[in-house]
């Protein structure tokens, strides 16, 4: 590619002065490949389709359409703008302490013998990815830190197109793909024995807590095998996102777990976080841990919690029945009770490239590339659109 | 055996242990003059009206949006984040060539600036590029570089001891001879630690060795408005280099001047040659972003927009922003005032010519620790103080105390 900007220059230049160069400093920065989802997004923005519908998006929308703060959340948020004594300036870069216990006590329960004896390490980030990528720059720089080591970094496939891009950030380059049951649960008995040949082989897990508690109804969603590791005396590492139980997607409210073998390892390792914090993000900002930290923290806050995500539960549970049964009734070929036997807010429907292609271009229906999509986004305005456009993407051939 | 057994410990950051020191301290005379955060003259940290008045509007505002923000951040943050640093008027900014990244604090901005130009500046993944700091600056901005990739961090002349002000012509001499296209960070206004910033001439002939010598121009912007408590004066530097054509980023902070220090409020704005290049350049770093916090937080963000982009709010800021500047201006009279009565040696002119939140009184390491061992003042050991943390009820306290440390101490540096 030559050097694009220098056609544009002249004008700008003259305007402006010249400081003595004709090229911009920027000329070598190349245009990033756009992501899949980016892609599907502007798609998406520039559809004119009026029955248009995105069902790719991470959040969870209400029937009206819409992202929606729960009732609670919005009553803690009112109750902490009025309080007077809130607003203590810097917050220490590790994060809001009541919040990094109570993650914690997510993560690996109440009566943890790695949290009763002092050797878990909990940091506050500014979201999932920020956990993730703390995660690798702890790995990054101490990681058997005698060995120099610099990977590798196992990650199933599939997973999230950005993951590997994290550590890579974090200056991990080895990054091989393991294979991992595609959206299947693992029994406990298999977590364990994948959890004994860890052991035995020294290896190192780093859990990434799947974020979707919202839709299970269950903040302890996939915490089993975490307490298992922790259990048998093992180091690990666990990435946890708090933004989607609560809602709270534009709070990035995320938490890092460490858990060491000795106690005398905690103030190293934590001063060691602290140092990698300050030069990426310095602190990460209060408000939505604040929140999380005042539900997890006091019981009817929980139980109130538990209530309100019942009910997007089951509406969640609601669409994909009905969305099953309206497919059979239309006798779209396929068996359908894949739909109903998975849970949360993801649906993974079956469909393959070519008809989730279909389904953007010819129906105005955008599912994620590998045909997942999101059941809340699906309303009594949509439904129909959305059936038939399925039914038709697995009977038009092509 | 654990796998991080052989892990040190990091050394504790000065001004934090600083801090914590002083509350361990029982002295009821106690003041910690350390860590760069606005106080009342009550010594409370301050909530501005206007930011209470619109966390109260957001919270009731039914119609909001709670989805993810852009990877970029909050579009109405950004623009107006740009037209505070830029001006209204900004030419630049109605060409189409300024954009730029929300951030978490002027730290995130610094870090998502220095990790672009690492790999994308000066080459491909050049991690050679001198970066220049000034000598003494902000603890953090060496590390962040560093962090970023970069090898070569290197100080450049900026605060003469002798004469307790700027060493131009060091500065001069260090922008001759650094090599083509160094990265050099400069401090905006009401620089960190020291509080001395160039004269606007001074400014002028900066500039005009960085153009001429294609030095790349990254401003660190955490104090616009407090320093003078007029935005528009507190701007002045990086506006004119932006009138004199230079493509630069500017790492903006509102946790000061907006006290939203705990919502992480930052932004980098990025000035670039057209909008092509702003383009591809805003791309690169929303690829940065993706894997450093992905989808930056939003409630600080809607803040400072909400306040910017309504006059009446904007206007009560503005007073806000000058209440605080303001009582920092009194402190720094009244401080020199009551020096200057004590007939305390040495001249203390310094005091009211630097500007901002810190000042660099002169006291040498030795003095610095008898104010913190015998007086119970607490200081960085490089003699600097923050302004915010004299108040009317400890200022005769602490002139004293300085004043006792300058006779009793001896004057020698080492």
């Amino acid at each position: 590619m030559s050097t694009p900007g220098s056609r544009c220059n002249d004008k700008v230049v003259k305007q402006n002065g010249d400081p003595g160069d004709h090229l911009s400093v920027f000329t070598n920065t190349q245009t990033p490949a756009g992501s899949a989802k980016a892609r599907l997004m502007f798609a998406f923005k520039k559809d004119t389709d009026t029955r248009k519908a995105y069902l790719a998006g991470r959040e969870y929308y209400s029937e009206e359409g819409t992202t929606f703060e729960l009732r609670l959340v919005q009553k803690i948020k009112q109750q902490q703008s009025a309080d007077p004594t809130s607003r203590p300036g810097y917050p220490s870069s590790l994060g809001v302490r009541e919040f990094i216990r109570r993650a914690t006590e997510v993560a690996l329960g109440k009566s943890s013998r790695a949290v009763v004896e002092d050797r878990v390490l909990g940091v506050q980030t500014p979201g999932f990815t920020a956990a993730v990528r703390l995660g690798a720059e702890l790995l990054r720089h101490w990681y058997a830190v005698r060995t120099v080591w610099c990977g590798p970094v196992y990650l199933s496939s599939p997973c999230d197109d950005s993951l590997a891009g994290i550590f890579q950030a974090a200056g991990i380059q080895d990054i091989p793909s393991a294979h991992y049951p595609t959206g299947a649960a693992l029994s406990q008995n298999q977590w364990a024995q994948i959890a004994n040949v860890i052991m035995r082989r020294r290896l190192f897990p780093f859990f990434l807590l799947p974020p979707q508690a919202l839709c299970y109804g269950d903040l302890e969603q996939g915490v089993w095998p975490v307490r298992y590791c922790a259990s048998q005396g093992m180091e690990l590492l666990c990435a946890q996102s708090f933004s989607h139980c609560f809602g709270l997607y534009g709070e990035a409210v995320g938490h890092l777990l460490c858990v060491l073998k000795q106690k005398s390892l905690l103030f190293p390792m934590e001063s060691q976080a602290d140092r990698i914090v300050r030069l990426l993000w310095a602190q990460p900002s209060a408000g939505g841990a604040c929140v999380v930290a005042t539900v997890l923290g006091n019981p009817a806050h929980l139980v109130e919690w538990k209530e309100e995500v019942k009910r997007i539960v089951e509406r969640c549970m609601l669409i994909r029945e009905i969305l099953r049964e309206r497919l059979r009734l239309l006798g779209t070929p396929g068996c359908w009770d894949h739909l109903t036997q998975q849970g949360g807010l993801y649906c993974f429907t079956g469909l393959n490239g070519e008809q989730v292609d279909f389904l953007s271009k010819k129906r105005h229906v955008y599912l994620l590339p590998d045909g997942c999509l999101n059941v809340s986004a699906i309303n009594s305005r949509n439904l129909d659109n959305i059936v038939e456009s399925i039914h038709l993407a697995l009977t038009t051939s092509d | 055996m654990s796998v991080f057994g052989d892990v040190p410990l990091a050394p504790p950051v000065a001004v934090f242990k600083l801090s914590a020191d002083f509350r361990e301290d029982g002295h009821p005379q106690k003041v910690n003059l350390g860590v760069g955060a606005y106080r009342t003259d009550d010594c409370q940290p301050w909530v501005l009206p206007v930011v209470k008045k619109v966390e109260r509007l957001i919270v009731e505002d039914a119609g909001l949006n709670h989805e993810y923000l852009p990877i970029l951040g909050l579009p109405e943050f950004r623009s107006a984040s740009s037209k505070v640093a830029l001006g209204d008027g900004s030419a630049a900014i109605k060409d189409g060539r300024v954009g730029g990244v929300q951030a978490l604090g002027g730290t995130g901005a610094l870090r998502i600036g220095a990790e672009f130009l690492r790999r994308w500046y000066n080459g491909v993944n050049n991690t050679a590029t001198p970066v220049y700091v000034s000598a003494p600056t902000w603890e953090n901005h060496n590390s962040v570089f560093a962090d970023a990739g970069f090898k070569d961090i290197r100080p450049y002349h900026y605060w003469d001891a002798a004469k307790r002000g700027l060493d131009l012509a060091g500065l001069l001499d260090d922008l001759e001879k650094a090599p083509e296209h160094s990265v050099f960070v400069l401090h905006a206004c009401a620089h960190n630690p020291t509080g001395t910033d160039p004269t606007r001439e001074e400014w002028k002939q900066i500039s005009e060795i960085m153009k001429r010598r294609s030095l790349f121009v990254f401003f660190d912007s955490a104090y616009q408005g407090f320093a003078s408590g007029d935005l528009d004066k507190d701007a002045w530097a990086i506006r004119y280099f932006v009138s004199e054509g230079f493509e630069l980023f500017i790492a903006q902070s509102f946790s000061k001047n907006f006290g939203l220090y705990n919502e992480r409020v930052g932004y980098l704005t990025v000035v670039a040659r057209d909008s092509e290049n702003l383009s591809r350049t805003l791309s690169q770093m929303e690829k940065i972003v993706r894997t450093t916090w992905s989808n930056p937080p939003s409630q600080g963000a809607r803040i400072v927009s909400k306040t910017l982009n309504c006059p009446e709010l904007f206007a009560e800021w503005k007073s806000n922003v000058k209440t605080m500047a303001d009582r920092v201006l009194l402190m720094r009279d009244q401080l020199k005032a009551k020096l200057q009565a004590l007939g305390t040696p040495g001249t203390w002119d310094h005091i009211t010519q630097q500007i901002g939140m810190f000042s660099f009184t002169g006291l040498n390491p030795k003095q610095v620790e008898y104010m913190i061992a015998e007086k119970h003042v607490y200081l960085m050991a490089s003699g600097r103080i923050n302004m915010c943390g004299l108040t009317t009820s400890n200022i005769d306290y602490i002139a004293q105390s300085i004043h006792d440390a300058v006779t009793k101490v001896p004057q020698c540096r080492s």
